[in-house]
């Protein structure tokens, strides 16, 4: 932990921050610049600031999850979106559609690329946090002091 | 056919839940599938029967033209019933066998997953399909083997079968690829009638060889055999399972499935028969150096591989006839001796020969079923072993030639087949009580003796009845592999024939090795075979993969040195000279010339990344220097945002930052450069680096000189909205047109992560010599893994 009073209390205000402006990346990707490989980096670093000031042990309880299990849970959403087709007799990882029409959202157009996005996404956040992780667990007091 | 195999898969993926819910009793309930599975491949048999196949294609992916097609004639048929119906038997079994180990959900996995892929295998029409399948199995049942994973046994034996079987699959993979090519055609069933041209094809014998290797090393031939006998380690089951209906017989099963395009050729039938002959002989014998039940079975196995590679090698009616006959007949004695060895091991705790009898009262099912195998496998008649036996011996008196050396060789073979057969099934239960067991001796529970009972029965049955199968079943398996169909008649008595004189003298000489079975696996004769036969390919193997590992270590202590200034000066030299030099091979110079306007922020910007590089080129502090080279970074994030490309200057933005996070983290704890390298060292290393400036430069500047083509890129921006629905096409590309790509490429970063955790896991080696710089060499190789990813 670095002890930097500047850096933790900027921590607080750009972490949410952070989180946001990836998801915002994530959802804008498929008409304008953005998607889930760069949403999933902006929220790996939102959550490398977070391990830098808070440290590795109060960011696995705050995480919840193993970052192991966020690779599983992304290639599985990948596959999964990719098997979807198959089973509405398309060729496998053809993208579906469809229009929702929700009292409150307005008109929705959905796409079976957003949930392959967020495979993606979840891959690079758990890539980048099971690296953190691991070089912690290895040499204790390399990110924590 | 799609369903049935996927189903079995998603048994497994079920089964540790099932297990959670019902306990012991889960393995009844799992069994119902492969039950399941084995009746609808039944239903289809009076249409196979009648001459028929079924062909099912799915196209998952059209552009890749590898659809999962499946083809059944009769040869798969007859694969697929054994795989489900004995499958179904061994699930059941194992609930039993495995009640009281506390990961029986995670061996169900394994072993449905083993099912799947065997029944997939057999099934498949397409060749890569059928590779997947054959590879998968490998891989489960290397999982299977190692299954006892804390033994040190277990664990060489499951590796040994993973490196043999692995390394044919890959020999095979070469093997079907030029096949494929060669016949134009991916599918099998579209390739049975090519075979005067595929053998006409100058690759033909390129093609017997990789694809016999793939047979052979899975099929445990000569000298490939030693991975089958060390396989036993894994559980009773297992070995139930992998030797009787699936795994060793995928090998076999090739041979057949190919036998139309690739056999019938004087080279075909003279490797198969040899290899196949000697395998079978070889290990007949073997099989008596032992007492250990299973070990005798194991090398029994052996045997039968070779005699089922024997009789594809002749080729002839009467060698099919006999060879799918004896492949139903093994199976069913097969699967039913190791079960029972099982509980033989259970109930007394050991599997000795030497230390059992009497265990007639004790354990009466067990008995039944596993006197009605062992008979069945010594040929003794009614049973249908007999029935194998005899059209055996028919086929090698069929032959033109060499006839009477297939028959004396398989003479000798079901000798030794006999006196194990008897050892096996009898001399466990008749007789003293003779040791004292570990154990109480004590009947198995009803889920471990109607495994063997069954398959007993079914032997007895087919043996009191062959015309059960002999038209339907076993007749369209042959014209399966021959293409060409003939009647199977099969029969327990035909008269005094000479087939039937051969039986007789196999009976007493089979005899007479029961009976002195004691003395003769003692003697010097078999302690020669067994030492130049038994152990020493094995011995052979491991002394190669030993060899082969400290060679590697030997190679990496001096390339791995641990100073990552020497792994970068490695890998930028190996650039430097494979494409610098591939490129002045290639005569292709390039002049450099520029057009167009520089405006003043490039030029600002040129100046900052120039400017960024020599600080940390100059400074001394490594934090400084990594801060320098981040400016260099953003500045190039900044040309590809104007040079129109700002999802790319996102990225590369992003990662900037991640990286120098993650390097500071890992930096701050580095002692500072010394800067006290001698001068010969930084010349070299400012050599490296100015070359690949060059290279770097030259190839840019061939770049924009070509001119672009359009064509595609044209194509994906008018497509973008109109077909994938999306206007950002950068992100189109990545989601939707090349979503495969993708998916490919998160697999690999999810491995690469992997593949950190892993290594940060591994526990640090002790080395004295190096304990000074351990650390230092440690932390940076951190710092080499965070990088390049």
């Amino acid at each position: 932990m670095f002890y930097s009073l500047i850096l933790r209390v900027a921590a607080r205000v750009l972490v949410p921050l952070l989180l946001l402006f990836s998801l915002f990346m994530l959802l804008r990707g498929h008409n304008l610049p953005g998607g889930g490989f760069v949403g999933g980096l902006v929220a790996a670093s939102a959550f490398v600031l977070y391990v830098l000031t808070a440290g590795v042990h109060e960011s696995r309880r705050v995480l919840r999850v193993e970052p192991h299990t966020l690779l599983g849970v992304g290639l599985a959403l990948a596959y999964g979106t990719g098997v979807l087709a198959l089973l509405f007799g398309k060729p496998f990882l053809t993208s579906l559609w469809v229009d929702l029409h929700l009292p409150v959202l307005g008109d929705l157009h959905l796409g079976s690329t957003l949930p392959f996005d967020i495979g993606v996404m979840l891959v690079v956040v758990g890539t980048a946090l099971l690296m953190v992780f691991s070089v912690e667990d290895r040499l204790p007091g390399l990110v924590e002091e | 056919m799609l369903v049935a195999v996927l189903s079995i898969f998603v048994g497994a993926a079920l089964a540790p839940l099932l297990v959670r819910l019902l306990g012991r009793a889960a393995g009844w309930v799992l069994g119902l599938l492969p039950l399941g599975v084995f009746v609808y491949f039944a239903q289809t048999l009076p249409q196979i029967a009648h001459g028929e196949s079924l062909r099912q294609t799915y196209e998952w992916l059209p552009l890749l033209e590898t659809p999962l097609s499946f083809y059944l004639d009769g040869l798969s048929l007859l694969f697929a019933l054994l795989v489900t119906g004995i499958g179904a038997l061994i699930v059941v079994y194992a609930g039993g066998y495995l009640a009281h180990h506390h990961q029986l959900g995670r061996f169900y996995v394994q072993l449905l997953s083993f099912m799947g892929a065997m029944l997939g295998l057999v099934v498949a029409d397409n060749v890569f399909v059928f590779f997947i399948f054959f590879e998968l199995t490998s891989l489960t049942s290397y999982l299977l083997i190692g299954f006892y994973h804390t033994e040190e046994g277990s664990r060489r034996a499951a590796r040994k079968a993973l490196i043999v079987t692995g390394g044919g699959g890959l020999a095979l993979l070469g093997g079907l690829v030029l096949l494929g090519g060669v016949a134009g055609t991916w599918e099998f069933s579209r390739m049975l009638d090519l075979g005067a041209s595929v053998q006409g094809h100058p690759y033909y014998l390129a093609i017997f060889i990789l694809v016999c290797a793939g047979a052979f090393t899975k099929s445990a031939q000569f000298p490939f055999h030693f991975w089958l006998p060390a396989a036993m380690a894994g559980p009773t089951p297992v070995s139930a399972y992998l030797h009787s209906a699936t795994m060793v017989k995928a090998g076999v099963f090739l041979l057949a499935r190919l036998h139309p395009v690739l056999g019938g050729t004087a080279l075909w039938t003279g490797t198969l028969g040899l290899f196949g002959g000697f395998t079978m002989l070889m290990s007949a014998w073997l099989a008596l150096r032992y007492t250990d039940l299973k070990q005798i079975l194991a090398y029994t196995t052996v045997m039968v591989l070779g005699l089922l590679t024997m009789l594809l090698g002749i080729g002839t009616e009467a060698a099919i006839t006999a060879m799918v006959t004896f492949t139903v007949v093994h199976a069913l004695y097969k699967g039913g001796l190791f079960m029972m060895a099982g509980n033989i091991d259970h109930g007394t705790g050991t599997r000795d020969l030497l230390e059992l009898g009497g265990l007639w009262a004790a354990m009466p099912w067990t008995m039944a079923g596993g006197v009605a195998t062992g008979l069945s496998m010594a040929g003794i008649p009614p049973l249908f072993g007999f029935i194998g036996k005899e059209v055996t011996y028919e086929a090698a008196l069929h032959m033109h030639t060499w006839g009477l050396l297939v028959l004396v060789a398989s003479v000798l073979a079901n000798v030794a087949l006999v006196g194990a057969g008897l050892l096996v099934g009898l001399t466990p239960f008749i007789g003293e009580v003779k040791g004292a067991f570990t154990r109480d001796p004590h009947e198995a529970t009803p889920s471990m003796w109607v495994g063997p009972l069954i398959l007993g029965i079914g032997g007895l049955a087919f043996g009191l009845y062959p015309s059960s199968i002999d038209h339907t079943l076993l007749q369209a398996a042959q014209a399966g592999i021959l293409q060409e169909s003939h009647e199977v008649h099969l029969a327990l008595w035909h008269g005094i024939t000479p087939a039937f004189i051969a039986s007789l003298v196999t009976f007493a000489l089979g005899g007479v090795v029961y009976a002195f079975w004691q003395g003769l696996r003692v003697s010097a004769f078999m302690e020669g075979v067994g030492a130049v036969f038994g152990w020493g390919p094995g011995e052979v193997f491991e002394r190669g993969l030993y060899g082969g590992v400290h060679l590697s270590g030997a190679i990496t202590r001096r390339v791995q040195n641990g100073q990552f200034r020497w792994y970068l000066c490695a890998t930028f030299l190996s650039l430097l000279v494979l494409v610098g030099g591939g490129m002045l091979a290639g005569g292709g110079g390039a002049e450099f010339s520029f057009s167009g306007e520089i405006r003043y922020y490039e030029v600002a910007l040129a100046t900052l990344i120039l400017l960024s590089i020599a600080a940390a080129v100059r400074t001394h502090d490594r934090f400084v220097a990594i801060l320098a080279l981040s400016v260099g970074g953003y500045g190039v994030a900044l040309v590809y945002l104007l040079f129109g490309a700002p999802d790319l200057a996102m990225t590369q933005f992003a990662v900037e930052t991640l990286t120098l996070i993650l390097l500071v983290i890992v930096i701050v704890h580095l002692p500072g450069i010394q800067g006290d390298e001698s001068i010969g060292v930084r010349l070299r290393d400012g050599l490296v680096a100015a070359g690949c400036g060059a290279l770097l430069t030259t190839i840019m500047s061939v770049v924009i000189q070509t001119s672009l083509d359009l064509r595609v890129s044209d194509y994906l921006a008018q497509k973008s909205y109109t077909e994938a629905e999306g206007h950002n096409i950068v992100n189109v590309i990545l989601v939707d047109f090349r979503g495969l790509d993708t998916m490919g490429e998160i697999t690999v970063l999810a491995i690469a992560a992997i593949g950190v955790y892993v290594l940060m896991r591994m526990p640090r080696q002790k080395k004295p010599s190096l304990a000074a710089g351990t650390s230092v060499a440690a932390s940076r190789s951190d710092a080499a893994e965070t990088e390049t990813d």
